[in-house]
């Protein structure tokens, strides 16, 4: 199954693919015992003529043992989780570049600072379902929305984050890889939902400025 | 435990007496309204099922016109192929109709109302003419939904989560007063729940007859009682929620929308904090039947029926404080996100405490392979699957990557259509019971094994599709590059649902062939113990000729001592002679 799984291109991708992994064999291993029981079971207590079931209403010490040991296991994997939530959601490292991305019914607008690194300002330009990044930078997309809920999903950097209207929410990553990647809206948003896709071009530092020159006038 | 059964006898002491029309039609009776409830439910489980074939052939051949629909008018169908506009009015009906229409009805309001008052020995329900108006309140509801496929702009395709400001402006989908009729559809449905709910709380706690202790309630009775009490709680708050979509989109307020200083995240939040408990509301009395059928057909006492009774419980508590979970990417706080976390891998608690405990039950038994067992036992195999994968979205991270993919829509199939298995079971097991006649036998094995296969085929693959980004509510998959490796899997998913689809017919036909020419059976075929089986098949307005006496559990199976394998409720023994507490 989990051969399916795209390439990872992020930073913090990896953690997420190991958590992934956990949980695939952790319930793997579950359903494979809980399976084989029920099989067994059914096989070995099937209906047979002389034989009675066995009068039981249960047992208290296997209702703790099977109360208490999914309990830890699902705290802990709680715990283990936190830490990774926190870095892709909570805590970004410094910004090293920044772009502003803005979903509309069918398109993402994604507006640059230009050579000055700063928004609202002349030398900003605007372009639609390209967002060009540097390779290897942190980046920090400023997201929102004009019309509907959209949401920004690239499944090679493992991140998703819906694009609200009125809110600006900051999303981050840093992608390790160059090329180009798809970044299809992940949220309902209309008849043009289905189509609505951009492209993220992790760029190496040379094709990134030849890129950015040709908006400078 | 009250006498109030005898009262409500003489309530009813003119039955027998009444007309077609307050027989079949504008009855009053439990059993005749929970009949009607089915047949709603089956009419529009054709409905919702052929919503999804369309569904799935668009994602297997994208934009190739469908098979002999030719004939569907512009602009819903060109020349058969569909349109992404239809794609989405069809997904989203189509999880309106199964949840609201199809599960809601069978598990809750037919086998809600046809069982409570015959397992806890009561005469009928303690609000007959309420009971009455609730099926006619829901029809109503059923109808205005349907009636929407009618209306210019067609019927709703915001989804089923209706979440705005997507929902809110006609603009936005360009469905205008289809979306309307699906808001006022479910409001009226909503009534029709609550009056169906207050009725089972006041019954289960009412009208018990004389012995029938809470403990010794049977599980499915336990599981229809939090179920009341859910839907009492929850669907206030969805009805409330829809009020207010409805005055966004009708009276020009801003409760969601952001440009006249609303929240689109109030939406979610008021719509999950009723669409988590809904998913309990449907999950509960599927748990309730297969704890039936289960020990029934293992002819066993059922395994921890305390622990069965609390997980319930449970649940039922829990359910209101994991909404987030389907919130994690919605812009929500991320550090409520972690607490919602945490609450939702201990609700997989009681989950996995029900599971361990059906696993007891045929631990040791003497397994009848019986229709409703196979069927028992194919709810439970679905249910760890959806179960387990329910972990994965649980940890936040992890659904970073798979929140709004076919992971999840894999993983709601797996629990909530999975839910198609618990209700099979309880109509093969209780079709003697409503209609005085069996089921094919044969043909239901025939149809168990179909169903089994192709659903596992169906939706398994979805896990793959998941894995590999495949977002969900996309009308054709081929747009995207790094979708194409996985096309493969669309045909083989939509060629299984195909033959999941057509395996039904065997069901259809067994159930109307038998309703009519079915072996007769006497009152328990089963040799079962709960108290619907002391009564005669079908039983009659009044359902009981003496007022039943409980003397011990419900799943008194194989009792040492005692020369059957059962043991009914309502049995004396002589004293001293066998244990008569059971629970």
């Amino acid at each position: 199954m989990m051969r399916w799984l795209p390439e990872n291109i992020s930073t913090f991708g990896g953690e997420i693919d190991g958590l992934f992994y956990f949980i695939y064999y952790l319930t793997a291993g579950v359903f494979v015992l809980v399976t084989a029981l029920m099989v067994l079971f059914l096989f070995l207590y099937r209906h047979r003529e002389g034989r009675r079931a066995v009068y039981t209403h249960g047992s208290t010490p296997l209702e703790i043992t099977w109360t208490v040991i999914p309990t830890i296991i699902l705290v802990v994997l709680s715990l283990v989780s936190v830490s990774t939530w926190a870095k892709v959601k909570i805590d970004a490292p410094p910004s090293e570049f920044e772009v502003r991305v803005t979903g509309k019914q069918f398109n993402w607008e994604i507006v640059y600072p230009g050579p000055d690194g700063r928004f609202d300002t002349p030398d900003d330009f605007k372009i639609e379902n390209e967002l060009h990044v540097p390779v290897n930078k942190v980046v920090y997309v400023h997201l929102t929305s004009n019309d509907v809920i959209h949401s920004f999903f690239v499944p090679n950097l493992r991140l998703k984050q819906d694009a609200l209207p009125g809110r600006n929410i900051r999303v981050w990553f840093e992608a390790t890889k160059t090329g180009k990647y798809e970044l299809p809206c992940a949220e309902l948003c209309g008849f043009g939902h289905s189509g609505m896709l951009g492209w993220l071009y992790v760029d190496g530092p040379e094709a990134y400025s030849a890129w950015s020159a040709q908006f400078q006038r | 435990m009250s006498d109030s059964g005898a009262i409500a006898h003489d309530a009813h002491a003119l039955h027998g007496e009444l007309g077609f029309w307050r027989t079949y039609v504008f009855s009053t009776d439990h059993k005749m309204i929970g009949r009607q409830f089915l047949f709603l439910g089956l009419f529009m489980l054709v409905i919702g099922g052929s919503l999804a074939m369309l569904m799935r052939w668009e994602l297997a051949w994208p934009e190739t016109a469908v098979p002999g629909m030719g004939w569907v008018a512009e602009p819903t169908m060109y020349e058969g192929i569909i349109p992404p506009q239809t794609y989405n009015m069809l997904f989203t009906m189509h999880a309106t109709i199964m949840i609201f229409f199809v599960v809601m009805p069978i598990m809750v309001g037919c086998f809600g109302n046809f069982l409570i008052p015959l397992m806890i020995g009561a005469r009928d329900m303690a609000f007959p003419v309420l009971n009455m108006l609730s099926f006619w309140v829901g029809l109503l509801a059923g109808a205005i939904m349907l009636s929407s496929f009618f209306v210019p702009g067609g019927a709703a395709a915001s989804g089923w989560t209706a979440y705005a400001p997507l929902s809110a402006k006609a603009v936005f989908t360009g469905v205008g007063l289809g979306q309307d009729l699906w808001i006022l559809s479910l409001m009226i449905l909503g009534i029709s729940s609550l009056m169906g709910s207050i009725n089972y709380i006041t019954t289960v706690i009412n009208m018990r007859t004389p012995g029938m202790t809470l403990f010794r309630m049977p599980l499915v009775i336990w599981s229809l009682f939090i179920t009341a009490i859910l839907l009492l709680l929850a669907l206030p708050v969805l009805t409330a929620a829809l009020a207010m979509l409805l005055f966004d989109r009708m009276l020009g307020t801003s409760f969601f929308l952001p440009a006249g200083g609303g929240n689109p995240l109030l939406w979610q939040h008021l719509f999950w904090y009723f669409g988590h408990p809904e998913v309990y509301i449907l999950v509960l009395p599927a748990m309730g039947v297969t704890s039936e059928v289960l020990a029934v057909f293992s002819r066993k006492p059922i395994f921890g029926y305390r622990a069965m009774a609390f997980s319930m419980i449970a649940i039922a508590f829990l359910s209101w404080i994991v909404w987030g979970h389907h919130m994690f990417q919605s812009g929500m706080n991320p550090l409520l996100g972690t607490a919602f976390m945490m609450t939702t891998m201990v609700i997989a608690v009681p989950s996995a405490i029900k599971t361990f405990n059906w696993l007891g039950t045929l631990w040791g038994g003497s397994i009848r392979f019986t229709t409703p067992m196979l069927f028992g036992l194919g709810f439970v195999s679905a249910f760890v699957i959806g179960g387990l994968s329910g972990i994965f979205m649980a940890s936040t991270p992890v659904d970073i990557f798979i929140h709004d993919t076919y992971y999840i829509v894999a993983h709601f199939h797996y629990v909530v259509a999975g839910i198609i298995f618990a209700l099979f079971a309880a109509v093969y097991y209780w079709f003697p019971k409503m209609f005085g006649r069996m089921m094919n036998e044969t043909w239901g094995k025939v149809h168990f094994l179909f169903t089994y296969v192709f659903f596992n085929l169906a939706f398994f693959p979805m896990h793959f599709l998941g894995v590999g980004g495949h977002m969900r509510r996309i009308y054709n998959p081929l747009q995207y590059e790094f979708l194409k490796p996985l096309q493969d899997w669309n045909v083989f998913i939509t060629v299984s649902a195909f033959i999941l689809a057509a395996s039904q017919i065997v069901f259809v036909v067994n159930f109307f062939y038998c309703l009519f020419a079915g072996k007769k059976v006497g009152t328990n075929p089963w040799q079962a113990n709960t108290l619907e089986w002391s009564a005669p098949s079908p039983p009659p307005h009044g359902n009981f000729a003496a007022t039943p006496i409980v003397y011990r559990g419900a799943y008194e199976y194989s009792v040492p001592g005692v020369r059957e394998d059962y043991l009914p409720q309502d049995r004396q023994l002589p004293t001293g002679s066998a244990p008569t507490s059971g629970h």
